[in-house]
């Protein structure tokens, strides 16, 4: 393992908080979104990261020790979509609810600084790994 | 006498160019469930490096000296966190951000001895 690792392992990061940054656009974006069909309305969806582990497990020396991170998948949120009386809405069903969805704004904007900071730290670390890289390079010159 | 020019440097540019690679895997995991961070004991490899180890007996000028064996194996141990988090992730942000920064002066340090070392017998060698 070595300074080129660095590029792999950030860039997974970069790659996994891309797609946090992307559901909790969609989140906030679809947040006011209603549908008289609470099977039908908008559910909050987050990613799951998981470690890639290239070989077993069980062997932790220093040769996968390089490991990234990836989306393991999108999960909808379970929570139950909000019920607002709203007659005069045209999606709402026949006693005049409708449902919106379930998405918790500040859920999601702090979910957002989080996958920001997180961005931005593997971003120092590709550049700092570049520098050691090329300095490295130059080595006697 | 160009066996051992380097001295210890030689290792130490290897070792922390792995850990700047388990670093960053910290780094990218920060937000990952269950992961648990991980570093070198950089005193535990110091032991175990051939300045406390015996070299093999050259007793002929074709033999090999082993001092030179690449990068004394670095056992990986697992971070005590300061502060426990409810998903089992025990990346501490400014614990890996503090590390990163010193091994990167570290890994820098290393490089400018090993330069000013080519430098000078480079002079050596032109003699002027």
């Amino acid at each position: 393992m070595s300074l080129f690792s660095v590029f792999n392992t950030a860039g997974s990061a970069l790659n996994a908080e891309t797609v946090r940054i992307n559901t909790t656009a969609s989140n906030l974006a679809n947040a006011e979104s209603v549908n008289g069909d609470p099977s039908k309305v908008y559910r909050a969806r987050h990613p799951v990261f998981q470690t890639m582990m290239d070989n077993s497990a069980a062997s932790f020396d220093q040769e996968d020790a390089g490991v990234g991170v990836r989306v393991l998948g999108v999960v909808e949120s379970t929570a139950p979509p909000l019920m607002r009386y709203q007659p005069d809405n045209p999606s709402a069903n026949k006693d005049g609810y409708v449902f919106s969805s379930n998405v918790n704004s500040i859920e999601e904007m702090t979910n957002m600084i989080s996958a920001n900071r997180t961005f931005a730290t593997n971003i120092d670390a590709i550049n700092t790994a570049r520098d050691l890289l090329l300095k490295t390079i130059s080595m006697g010159h | 006498m160009f066996q051992n020019i380097f001295g210890i440097h030689e290792q130490a540019l290897l070792l922390q160019g792995q850990r700047v690679g388990i670093l960053a895997t910290n780094l990218a995991n920060a937000d990952t469930p269950n992961y648990k961070a991980r570093d070198i004991d950089f005193s535990a490899v110091l032991a175990h490096s051939d300045a406390a180890s015996l070299p093999m007996a050259v007793t002929d000028g074709a033999h090999f000296s082993m001092n030179d064996s690449g990068v004394p194996s670095a056992d990986l141990k697992y971070r005590n966190p300061y502060q426990a988090s409810l998903d089992g992730n025990t990346v501490e942000m400014p614990v890996e951000q503090a590390a990163f920064s010193e091994n990167n002066v570290r890994y820098q340090a290393s490089l400018g001895f090993i330069n000013s070392k080519i430098a000078e017998m480079t002079l050596a060698i032109n003699g002027q």
